[in-house]
């Protein structure tokens, strides 16, 4: 390995030394120096779109922006002076006489880095002539919504969606004044190759992109005497909501969730943990089928509907290796309105089904196919985010952080630490191998925690002995990472080899579900390692590691289900997936 | 990874042997979208998505670079295209009043086309006869030293 090279500067006359190549931002970051930025964010590359990041530098009459120049050897670096404040405050009254001024009503109200920006620099008017656009809102796909008269033209969405995504459905379109950020040709998003994922929401420093908010569907529900509220909770969300009142990153929330849930007039709360270790028990089963039997390999996880509905455009070769499981999400929707609306002698119909997620494409998949009304009816009815559950706590007045903590109702809300790191990329991954091995050998792994499929690199790969018997696995995060994984599969299938690897995991957010598009806003390494580490906590203080030795599982299959993978789980927990044109116009 | 287009169009023989020339050279994009406006007079969305399948780009990608460069068309211009010249020369001898008096006369706007999709309007900037200001271009037929009195005769010409 050769030696990065360290290079000697100065920035505001302390001295700090870094690697080569780092740029003047990241080195200023290093030693407790913010500059601000609109346009840089620690996921992407620099745009140099914004211009509020600009220094000087000794030696050049110009301004440097510090997003994409590099430090080097023996610079002199001043970052804030009255001159650079004074510049950057005209640089934010430009971008601002191009931007509404109706934050009142905007999806990021309080918590915008535009609205900050202008906060700190006392912004109290435009000095000049404004040019507001008119161009209309897309509401098409129903989760997201563009709102391109708030977008400042930093290209963060473009990067997410083309770069770590590899999605490609915006795009700057135009030039000059009239540039925007739209689908190609200026179609609905929900015309395009779009797979919700929310990234470019997540990323997007104004409210030129935001979820659709649904928090008033489910007051309505709420409010209907007629209606019986049943909620459920995703693993990510417990890890994250603190972040919005107060808390530090990754504390973990369960059981204050379960009480506030109750406090909003939720009759009953379920917990996706628990439909998680269901499954888990589904996909195990499937996968010990498919590894015994000479069925299809590798078996590819789909319990990410942004994954699924990328696969259906982009991998369509690949739908024979799908899992054919449906979600935790929608397990628990179908298991909700049958199981336990016979068990407690309730009319279906009369069940809405509200799930709280870190996702915006968890909103689309409620009605994907056909398969999601396995009970005869939607089989959930509604999703918010953990950003629009924040609002609805904040709503209600209840004092989130002095609420006691609450239990789930137990027939569905009890899990395993299997149920609880599906919110982790390599979680679904971990999950299944300690249900597989058990299905192979009878035992349980002596060590439950397997750390190869950990953590944030794009793709981990490793190989699991069950006894002798080499398990070899793949788990990618952040669509971009897919294509390298499913390359090697694809070679290996043309020149008729063994495949490279026997199960894939696959989520489409970097960092899994911890970094979903619906969780709150800032998401950076920082805090998908953190929000990761109360995962893996929750899941080592759980008395039962594995799904498969819950035992409102075990009732589950005895009471309901019978077998794993027979007809009555088949009708209500798989699903079947069809190719789809990448552009609908 | 392809993008897949769901239509049943298919390029011309012409632009796909150009494509196949272009395909790996670096520029193929911009030139074969070139090549397509020359065939069908502008790039329709169908085309596009061909391309980006025999390219291997991403939509978005080739609507970035449509739409980045003004030359490139997205509609079906008409039968006709009247290019008024609104470069300094022209505009001081009353250009703008010609393009006027077209819109006027034709019931559309600049980059309109009319609903029998006989003729489009374009301003352009100067096609070098600033000799004969105010000057317009119909289908490379040069009409010099205009007024806005001849313009309903010299239309009435095309629609015969």
């Amino acid at each position: 390995m050769t030696e990065t090279k360290m290079i000697k500067a100065k920035i505001n006359d302390i001295p700090v030394e870094v690697p080569a190549g780092t740029t003047i931002l990241d080195a200023a970051r290093k030693i407790h120096v913010n500059i601000p930025t609109l346009c840089k964010h620690p996921d992407l590359n620099a745009t140099a779109g914004c211009g509020i990041c600009i220094v000087k530098v000794k030696g050049s009459n110009k301004l440097l922006r510090s997003c994409c120049t590099d430090i080097s050897e023996g610079m002199e670096v001043t970052t804030h002076d009255s001159e650079i404040i004074q510049v950057r405050k005209t640089v934010l009254e430009l971008i601002l006489s191009n931007h509404p001024d109706d934050c009142l009503h905007c999806g990021r109200n309080t918590n915008c880095e535009l609205q900050n920006l202008a906060a700190h620099f006392v912004i109290r008017g435009v000095p000049f002539h404004t040019y507001k656009n008119s161009l209309p809102k897309d509401f098409s796909t129903g989760n997201i919504v563009l709102v391109p008269n708030k977008c400042i033209l930093c290209g963060r969405c473009v990067d997410v969606c083309q770069n770590i995504q590899n999605v490609w459905a915006l795009n700057f379109v135009g030039r000059g004044i009239s540039t925007r950020i739209a689908p190609a040709g200026d179609i609905l998003l929900a015309d395009s190759p779009c797979v919700r994922c929310g990234q470019c929401a997540a990323h997007c420093p104004t409210g030129a992109i935001v979820e659709y908010d649904n928090t008033y569907d489910v007051w309505h529900a709420l409010h209907d005497k007629d209606k019986y509220c049943i909620v459920q909770i995703a693993p990510a969300v417990r890890v994250a909501i603190g972040e919005a009142f107060g808390y530090e990153p990754g504390e973990l929330l369960t059981n204050k969730l379960y009480a506030v849930l109750k406090k909003l007039g939720f009759k009953t709360v379920f917990d996706t943990n628990f439909s998680a270790d269901v499954t888990i028990i589904e996909e195990a089963t499937e996968f010990v089928s498919r590894f015994t039997t000479g069925g299809t390999l590798p078996l590819i996880t789909s319990c990410c509907p942004s994954w699924v509905d990328f696969m259906e455009k982009y991998q369509i070769d690949m739908i024979d290796h799908f899992s054919t499981c449906k979600s935790p999400q929608q397990m628990m929707g179908a298991l909700t309105k049958t199981y336990f609306a016979e068990k407690e002698g309730i009319d279906p119909k009369k069940i809405f089904m509200v799930s709280i997620m870190p996702c915006t494409a968890k909103k689309y998949e409620i009605s994907r196919t056909k398969d999601m009304s396995a009970s005869g009816i939607q089989d959930t009815d509604a999703v918010l985010t953990t950003r629009e559950l924040s609002r609805m706590i904040k709503q209600s007045g209840i004092d989130f952080k002095n609420l006691p903590g609450d239990d789930p109702d137990h027939i569905m809300g009890d899990y395993s630490g299997a149920g609880t790191i599906f919110a982790a990329t390599g979680g679904v991954m971990e999950a299944a191998i300690r249900t597989a091995y058990h299905y192979v050998t009878g035992e349980n792994l002596k060590d439950v925690n397997v750390e190869a499929v950990r953590g944030l690199k794009g793709v981990k790969e490793g190989v699991i002995d069950i006894k002798g018997t080499k398990v070899k696995v793949a788990v990618a995060h952040g669509l971009g990472n897919v294509e390298y994984v499913l390359n090697k599969v694809k070679e290996a299938k043309l020149k008729g080899e063994e495949p490279p690897y026997h199960f894939i995991e696959v989520m489409a957010c970097p960092g899994g579900c911890v970094g979903g598009g619906g969780q709150p806003y800032g998401v950076t390494d920082y805090l998908r390692t953190e929000r990761a580490a109360g995962i893996y906590k929750d899941d080592v203080d759980q008395e039962i590691r594995c799904s498969h030795d819950n035992p409102m599982i075990k009732k589950l299959y005895q009471e309901y289900l019978g077998e794993p993978g027979s007809k009555k789980a088949h009708h209500l927990l798989h699903t079947h997936y069809e190719p789809k044109p990448v552009y609908i116009k | 990874m392809k993008e897949q287009s769901n239509t049943s169009f298919t390029l011309s023989p012409a632009v796909l042997e150009y494509i196949d020339k272009w395909k790996d050279k670096p520029g193929n994009l911009i030139m074969t979208l070139h090549k397509v406006q020359e065939e069908y007079g502008y790039v329709p969305r169908s085309a596009a998505l061909q391309l980006t399948e025999l390219l291997d780009i991403p939509l978005a990608k080739i609507y970035g670079v449509l739409t980045f460069y003004h030359l490139f068309k997205l509609k079906k211009p008409g039968k006709y295209l009247i290019q008024v010249c609104i470069g300094t020369a022209c505009y001081l001898n009353g250009g703008e009043d010609i393009l006027q008096e077209l819109e006027h006369i034709l019931g559309i706007g600049v980059n309109q086309t009319t609903p029998d999709e006989l003729f489009s309007i374009e301003a352009v900037r100067c096609i070098g006869c600033c000799g004969l200001s105010p000057v317009m271009n119909i289908n490379g037929e040069i009409f010099g030293k205009l007024k806005k009195e001849d313009l309903a005769k010299i239309i009435a010409q095309y629609t015969k």
